[in-house]
């Protein structure tokens, strides 16, 4: 019965078709078989989310090992709600791949491009699906070490130093998670994380399992770009390859989220990590400063891909609070925000690669009359924009109004006031672009005669079309919330042990 | 036709003529007769819920909920029939207007103008039948969206400063205050739906209360209330018919009317008189009516001038809805109908006398009189409205307002609108006065001219018999505003 067999299939299918990428050498034809993995893997995702939907958790004993003897592969509602956004984000850059990469990244390494790709995807989902501990350092590793392929495979030269950058902080994050990871293997004899769950409670007043929250709680951080460990994410956002950016904004960050609540409330336990340990307390306060100084930076800077960038520390920072408000609304605002941002910021990303596939660029200046000449393209980027400030129908509201929601439910007023004040300076960093694009005229227009290039045209429907999915995707889950909002409701609920 | 059909057809009848508009874009007049078309079937569709509303019926529909509990949703209270009617009214002259003005005046662009004109009345439709907090917001954000490209219609570096202020006051504060306000709202009451006597009462003490309603004041920045109020003069920079539907009709009374709404049915006039914070708002809304006018008396462009005159009137509604009592709520809702009138037919005049004569200043518009009859002699009736004299409809809302101040016993209230009046004759008669008795100061200066085009002056004849007209039977009217408050005085 293949119905059984989804979960392993989520992540074997990509696995599996990375190599054969590589052996194919064929760039166009290893493009396509890339999308049709990603698409399967897409649908995959959404039949689990539909089975854990009706029929509850589902558990996978992966070679009839049965748990936690075995490993095993756990899918929740929290973890099929980020399969789902993994899968539907890589599925749709994948689309968008051809063209950009065709004009990013030189033809001899496109089969190496959607290889690494593809492990990237496999790594992203395998954390994301499995319940063993262990498999989440190795999926961990398999992320990481395709990530750093894929950043350096950026056409810019600074992109070699920011795939070492970002190789540094990554290591001494994996490290820290696997010497967090194995002082609560060696308290507890067991790497099953529902089982884990069970023996901690035991020891959880000794000093190893106090010591491997701390290191957990750094090595996530660090993955996950929390303030101020977020110093490799810009250089890596700016310098890779554009379809890179998009796909990481969305989804890598978002993991690397789901691995800390599922250490946090899965397996210590709200009440342990959140009243024995100070964890809202070291967490709130670095969300605050992450809104704050990553969208006041974000307005300074002139590479609108770096921009992005800041905003995506910022952004982090709202999906933070969220989860350190420790009360149903803020979780939900927090998870909720997860699929949300991976929305805005993919659809972002993929405007800024039309861009740059006409312009060769992604400065402030390559924008400059751009609302002319490709007016789909920028169409797109305002809709993003507003989805990021988070005006009432793009998703970007309803991510916020559960957030305030959340901090007034606390009486938080200055967080409540802050994701406020926040969103203002999102306003700002947003709008340049826009006057830019629609009220400078074309750089070479200025000049008159000396303009060599042809003015940019609008971007290929390749490119747009996936772009406009994740836009559109924006505004649909703005009105219609059903599926984001009411799962990331049961998810944390779930995760706070609340009964609906 | 059912009501609920009729109310989904003004709110969506506008943006399928802006998808027409967009199409026509090459036939410049097949899209001049979508944009009246349209208008006429907004007009239309909105007076017939008229005679439902006025027997006490409610129309309504939903369209969808977005989060459990919070819904767009539509209800046309009396209140809103008052807004929408005038809104979609005003919109057909202003169409006719817009055909004279943009063609006269040569401007770019015009498709873009008519498609958002159209999207910024479905907006203006949608704060008008609102029936929550929510859905007021969602239309609220498309409204201040969907006119900025209309503010920066010149495209040049004056219109880019003026919309970055029109955009950045007016999403700061409804996302700084009026969300956050909306937010807090809901976690008190656990709805967020406009009801009669209002949802607010017993949920927290009045000290917090106060301070949500400072939140609902400022943050409703369309109101204009000092000193968020700055975006208005900017937004001059738009062609005229855009000040003149949408910054003196649709934009600036979606605020006063959603402020009115607030004071209403979500605090409710008996909750409003007994908190503090009330009193204090008034004065506000007070020092705004006082300061604004000598801010406009020392303006020389024309549609500054008007613009801080509008800060100052709108002041009027906020002051009314801050009275506390049934009077104050009853002037306050027909000053949005009677200002309307008056204000549009001021901008109309204006472009008229841009347009015919390319004169943008006070001081040039001596002796002007003569050769534009029509147009000034409507400019003149219309000023009278401003400082509120008969036989106009500025006596009205102005009757009700001092009838509010002294029910309340607010004679600092009641001293406000007295000067205020002063202040208003003194800086629209002049005008008056320069254009018909005054020469012409240089003679070889201003070249000849005559009226403008036919279509503007019949929009503003249109209106300033509409001025009349409402102090003459105002029936309706008052019938409608008396209903916001359960008909009680």
């Amino acid at each position: 019965m293949i119905a059984a067999q989804l979960p392993i299939l989520q992540v074997v299918l990509p696995l599996l078709a990375a190599p054969v990428c590589v052996l194919l050498r064929r760039g166009r034809l290893t493009w396509v078989l890339t999308v049709a993995v990603t698409w399967t893997a897409f649908a995959i995702a959404f039949l689990l989310v539909q089975r854990v939907l009706a029929e509850g958790t589902i558990s996978y004993a992966i070679g009839g090992w049965a748990p936690p003897w075995g490993i095993e592969y756990r899918v929740d509602v929290v973890n099929a709600f980020v399969l789902l956004i993994v899968a539907a984000v890589g599925a749709v850059v994948a689309l968008a791949a051809r063209a950009s990469v065709e004009r990013e990244i030189a033809a001899d390494k496109h089969h190496l491009f959607y290889g690494a790709y593809l492990l990237f995807f496999t790594g992203l989902l395998g954390i994301t699906i499995t319940g063993d501990a262990f498999n989440i350092f190795v999926f961990l590793e398999i992320s990481s070490l395709s990530s750093y392929v894929l950043i350096a495979l950026g056409s810019d030269r600074r992109a070699l130093t920011a795939a070492f950058q970002y190789l540094v902080l990554g290591t001494i994050g994996a490290t820290f998670i696997l010497i967090g990871i194995g002082l609560v293997y060696m308290m507890t004899g067991t790497l099953n994380l529902a089982d884990m769950a069970v023996r901690v409670a035991a020891v959880s007043e000794t000093r190893p399992i106090l010591a491997a929250a701390g290191f957990l709680t750094a090595g996530i951080g660090l993955k996950l770009a929390l303030f101020p460990l977020h110093l490799w994410l810009p250089n890596a956002y700016t310098y890779a390859p554009s379809v890179v950016s998009a796909f990481m904004a969305a989804t890598a960050t978002k993991v690397s989220v789901y691995v800390l609540l599922r250490f946090m409330f899965t397996v210590f336990g709200p009440v342990f990590a959140f009243d024995r340990l100070p964890l809202a307390q070291i967490l709130l306060p670095l969300a605050a400063l992450a809104m704050l100084v990553g969208s006041t930076v974000a307005i300074f800077q002139t590479d609108i891909k770096r921009m992005l960038a800041y905003s995506s520390v910022a952004q982090i920072g709202y999906i933070i609070l969220g989860v350190a408000l420790v009360n149903v609304t803020g979780l939900t605002g927090g998870i909720v925000h997860l699929f949300n941002h991976a929305l805005m910021k993919g659809g972002l990303f993929l405007a800024l690669a039309c861009v740059a596939y006409r312009t060769g660029s992604t400065s402030i200046e390559a924008f400059r009359g751009l609302g002319r000449r490709m007016p789909l393209t920028m169409l797109a980027f305002v809709f993003g924009g507003l989805s990021v400030i988070g005006v009432p129908l793009t998703v970007g509201f309803i991510s916020k109004w559960y957030l305030i929601l959340g901090a007034i439910e606390k009486d938080w007023w200055p967080l409540a006031g802050l994701v406020l004040f926040s969103s203002l300076l999102a306003m700002v960093y947003i709008w340049r672009v826009i006057e830019a694009a629609y009220f400078q005229p074309l750089p070479d227009g200025a000049d008159g005669a000396t303009a060599t290039a042809p003015p940019p045209t609008e971007a290929p429907l390749s490119l747009l079309i996936p772009t406009w999915m994740l836009i559109a995707a924006n505004v649909y889950f703005g009105i219609d919330t059903d599926l984001t909002a009411g799962v990331a409701r049961r998810a944390a609920m779930l995760l706070l042990g609340v009964d609906g | 036709m059912s009501p609920s059909a009729a109310i989904l057809i003004a709110l969506f009848a506008p943006l399928v003529g802006a998808c027409g508009v967009a199409l026509a874009h090459r036939w410049p007049n097949l899209r001049e007769t979508v944009t009246l078309v349209t208008a006429g079937l907004t007009f239309a569709a909105v007076a017939g819920l008229v005679p439902e509303v006025m027997a006490g019926g409610r129309p309504e529909t939903a369209l969808i909920d977005v989060l459990p509990g919070l819904s767009l949703a539509f209800s046309v209270e009396p209140l809103g029939m008052l807004f929408g009617l005038v809104a979609s009214f005003l919109w057909i002259v202003t169409s006719i207007y817009s055909i004279g003005y943009m063609r006269g005046h040569g401007e770019r662009n015009q498709t873009r103008f008519y498609a958002c004109f159209a999207i910024a009345i479905a907006s203006a439709m949608g704060v008008a039948f609102a029936a929550n907090l929510f859905t007021l917001l969602v239309y609220y954000e498309v409204l201040t969206l969907s006119t900025y490209p209309l503010v920066t219609h010149a495209g040049t570096d004056e219109a880019k400063r003026g919309g970055r202020v029109y955009l950045g006051l007016l999403l700061a504060t409804s996302v700084g205050f009026l969300l956050l306000a909306v937010v807090w709202t809901w976690q008190l009451a656990g709805t967020l739906d406009f009801r009669p006597g209002g949802i607010l009462r017993g949920t927290a003490p009045a000290g917090l209360l106060g301070v949500l309603l400072v939140l609902y004041l400022f943050g409703i920045g369309k109101a204009a209330l000092m000193p968020f109020h700055r975006w208005l003069p900017a937004a001059m920079v738009a062609p005229t018919p855009v000040s003149a539907l949408l910054h003196a009709v649709a934009v600036v009374k979606a605020g006063v009317f959603a402020v009115l709404k607030v004071a209403v049915y979500v605090f409710g006039v008996d909750l409003l008189a007994e908190l503090v914070s009330t009193r204090w708002m008034s004065y506000v809304a007070g020092a705004t009516i006082i300061i604004a006018s000598l801010v406009a008396l020392r303006q020389d462009n024309l549609k500054r001038r008007l613009a801080y005159s509008t800060v100052s009137q709108l002041s009027y509604i906020v002051l009314g809805a801050t009275l506390g009592n049934a009077w104050g709520a009853v002037g306050g809702a027909m000053h949005i109908a009677t200002h309307a009138f008056g204000k549009i037919t001021l901008f109309f005049c204006a472009g008229a006398i841009l347009v015919a004569s390319h004169k943008t200043e006070v001081s040039q518009l001596a002796g002007i009189g003569r050769r534009m009859p029509w147009t000034m002699g409507a400019f003149a009736i219309a000023s009278l409205s401003m400082v509120g004299l008969p036989p106009t409809a500025g006596f009205l809302s102005k009757w009700y307002l001092l009838l509010g101040t002294l029910d309340g016993e607010q004679f600092v209230a009641a001293a406000v609108i007295v000067v205020s009046t002063l202040l208003n004759a003194s800086y629209f008669l002049p005008i008056v006065y320069a254009a018909f008795f005054r020469r012409p100061a240089e003679a070889g200066g201003g070249h000849d001219h005559g009226e403008a085009p036919v279509s503007m002056v019949v929009a503003l004849t249109v209106t300033a018999v509409g001025t009349v007209a409402l102090f003459l039977f105002p029936g309706t009217l008052l019938e409608l505003a008396r209903l916001v408050v359960g008909g009680s005085p």
